[in-house]
């Protein structure tokens, strides 16, 4: 009898729990679909086309043009990425490749340290050094003003973010490639750059690609530093000296606020879907493709 | 030719690095450097009087307590959820199941979602259910935010626990649902390097918490309270154009950095401490 009932008892927790992780699991579901229901409002009345690449921003008018929101993430993700994927990819193959033990424990720590501060502080950092540095020295050299506020400081502020990220996933991928292949570049006569440069790299590429990938999915959504250093101004950037508006920023500056407004909450949400779809996408096809290097190599 | 292109690079490497690692120690000088004149014993025992706002008497106590609130509710929370997750992942289900990688990778993806979407979705339930901006309702969001990472920690360490020790407790006739105990034994760590991470990412969380958890002047007793947050507190006394208060700002900034990197270095020394004893 008692044996039985163990055996039930283990039998229930089992359902219980593979009901919850099946769950779980639908959560992303659940919320594309509160995403996309709060925001069909918007989707039947505006054309797809038209609020994608319209700059009309005016919700008192109901015309929303998500254009320029659209361009100003984009520049600044893009900046984002052009400084950290060089950056991390020097250190991450210094780090694995180069570094002497000793020094390894001393980067790698900081690294993650790195990984734990909150935006905030990115945000505050960003306004004490970046923009002023903007705006004094790097500024003056290009254009004949700027107050600093620009996708360029946003750029920085989150190249620096998402450095964590894309290194330990770099490490990662770089632990993969066997090192007989490495060997066998080095006894050849190869140089260690060499080596890094034909066997690494090329290795490592797919992996290197779903890293920036991540990194760029990252940066995409990230909200509250970018908020603070970007200017918020609603227009296409036309230079790295410019302010832009990226979507998070439009999202945390007014949602809350302005529900009063017919067609504005939907709109707000609507960029919230912009940001889940796009990152859920980028999310989804890297994490497949590292998990596939993983398993190949493991 | 090859020399020169190899120590060119090497350069550039170690360069790299120190950029790297320069730019956390620039954050934490700054900071501290812009944190430390403005830092006084009433920014942390009192909460704001009047006048606060332009400069005058107070401190940030009511936005310490309502983001430790919040931090400890939804990193607990969290875990309530988690662990039957990590649990039925690594215990019920075989090695290389359908359901548990397809269970991993929506968490991987999940991870990456940023936390201004767990903000609105969290904001889009809290006005379903008829909720006003709440240290409830930041609960709800930041929960969703940090159950990936709980889950994502907790399962890398449970994975490498060694596979005869669960077999020898199958073996004396134990279940699986006995056998638990075993597997949190031997990943206790990691639980608790799980507990910490969430509680940091929580308690640095701005854009999750701005719509649904509120703010306030006063402390917050119960759930149904407003809770000021850290970084929704940095946020707005930043954007304030009197010096005090953007000083404030630094501060407060201050004592968020020292927080967090608390949690960090701890988590750090917890899983190199203990993870050299497990078998």
């Amino acid at each position: 009898m008692s044996v039985s009932l163990r055996i039930i008892k283990d039998k229930i927790a089992g359902r219980t729990m593979l009901v919850l992780t099946v769950l779980s699991v639908l959560l992303a579901v659940l919320i594309g679909a509160g995403l996309y229901l709060r925001s069909a409002p918007l989707l039947e009345s505006h054309s797809i086309w038209k609020l994608l690449f319209s700059s009309e921003w005016k919700p008192m008018k109901g015309e929303f043009g998500f254009f320029p929101y659209i361009m100003g993430t984009l520049w600044v993700t893009a900046i984002a990425i052009l400084i950290a994927l060089p950056l991390c990819l020097l250190c991450g193959i210094y780090i694995h490749e180069y570094a002497h033990h000793r020094i390894q424990k001393v980067i790698v720590p900081f690294v993650d340290l790195l990984s734990g501060i909150p935006p905030v502080v990115f945000g505050v950092w960003g306004v004490l050094v970046i923009v002023p540095l903007i705006a004094d020295h790097i500024a003056p050299h290009f254009v004949e003003f700027s107050t600093g506020y620009s996708v360029l400081a946003g750029g920085i502020v989150l190249a620096i973010m998402i450095f964590p990220l894309i290194i330990s996933i770099l490490l990662e991928v770089f632990g993969t490639v066997p090192k007989e292949l490495k060997d066998a570049s080095l006894s050849l006569g190869a140089t260690q750059w060499q080596t890094v440069k034909h066997v690494l790299l090329k290795r490592s590429l797919p992996g290197i690609i779903a890293a920036a990938v991540l990194a760029i999915s990252r940066a995409f959504g990230e909200t509250i530093a970018v908020l603070m250093v970007c200017g918020n101004v609603a227009d296409v950037p036309h230079s790295i000296f410019d302010a832009g508006y990226p979507l998070p920023a439009l999202i945390a500056n007014n949602y809350g606020e302005m529900l009063s407004v017919p067609m504005y909450d939907s709109a707000l949400l609507f960029s919230a879907l912009i940001l889940f779809v796009i990152i859920f996408l980028f999310n989804a096809v890297s994490r497949y493709v590292l998990s596939r290097i993983e398993k190949k190599y493991a | 030719m090859r020399k020169l292109e190899e120590n060119i690079f090497k350069i550039l490497m170690i360069i790299a690095s120190a950029l790297v690692v320069g730019s956390f120690f620039l954050i934490v000088f700054t900071i501290v450097k812009k944190g430390l004149p403005a830092m006084n014993l009433d920014m942390i025992t009192k909460t704001p009087e009047r006048g606060f706002y332009i400069g005058k008497e107070g401190g940030i106590l009511n936005v310490i307590i309502g983001s430790l609130y919040l931090a400890l509710g939804s990193s607990l929370l969290a875990l309530l959820v988690s662990l039957p997750i990590v649990i039925y992942i690594n215990l019920y289900l075989k090695t290389g199941s359908w359901l548990g990688s397809v269970t991993r990778l929506s968490y991987d993806v999940l991870f990456g979602i940023p936390s201004i979407v767990y903000g609105a979705f969290g904001f889009t339930i809290m006005i379903y259910f008829g909720l006003k901006a709440s240290l409830l309702g930041g609960i709800i969001a930041v929960t969703l935010l940090v159950i990936p990472i709980m889950i994502r920690t907790m399962d890398e360490v449970m994975r490498t626990v060694p596979k005869e020790l669960l077999d020898a407790s199958y073996t004396l006739g134990a279940t699986r649902l006995e056998t638990v105990k075993i597997l949190l034994r031997q990943s206790a760590v990691g639980i608790l390097t799980a507990i910490l991470l969430s509680f940091g990412r929580a308690i640095g969380d701005a854009a999750s918490v701005m719509f649904t958890a509120g703010f306030s002047d006063n402390i917050t007793t119960s759930l149904t309270d407003p809770a000021p947050t850290l970084p929704l507190a940095i946020f707005f006394q930043l954007s304030s154009p009197i010096e005090e208060v953007q000083a404030r700002a630094y501060a407060s900034a201050l004592v968020l950095t020292i927080i967090v990197l608390l949690i960090s270095i701890s988590a750090r020394i917890l899983t190199k401490r203990f993870s050299k004893n497990k078998i």
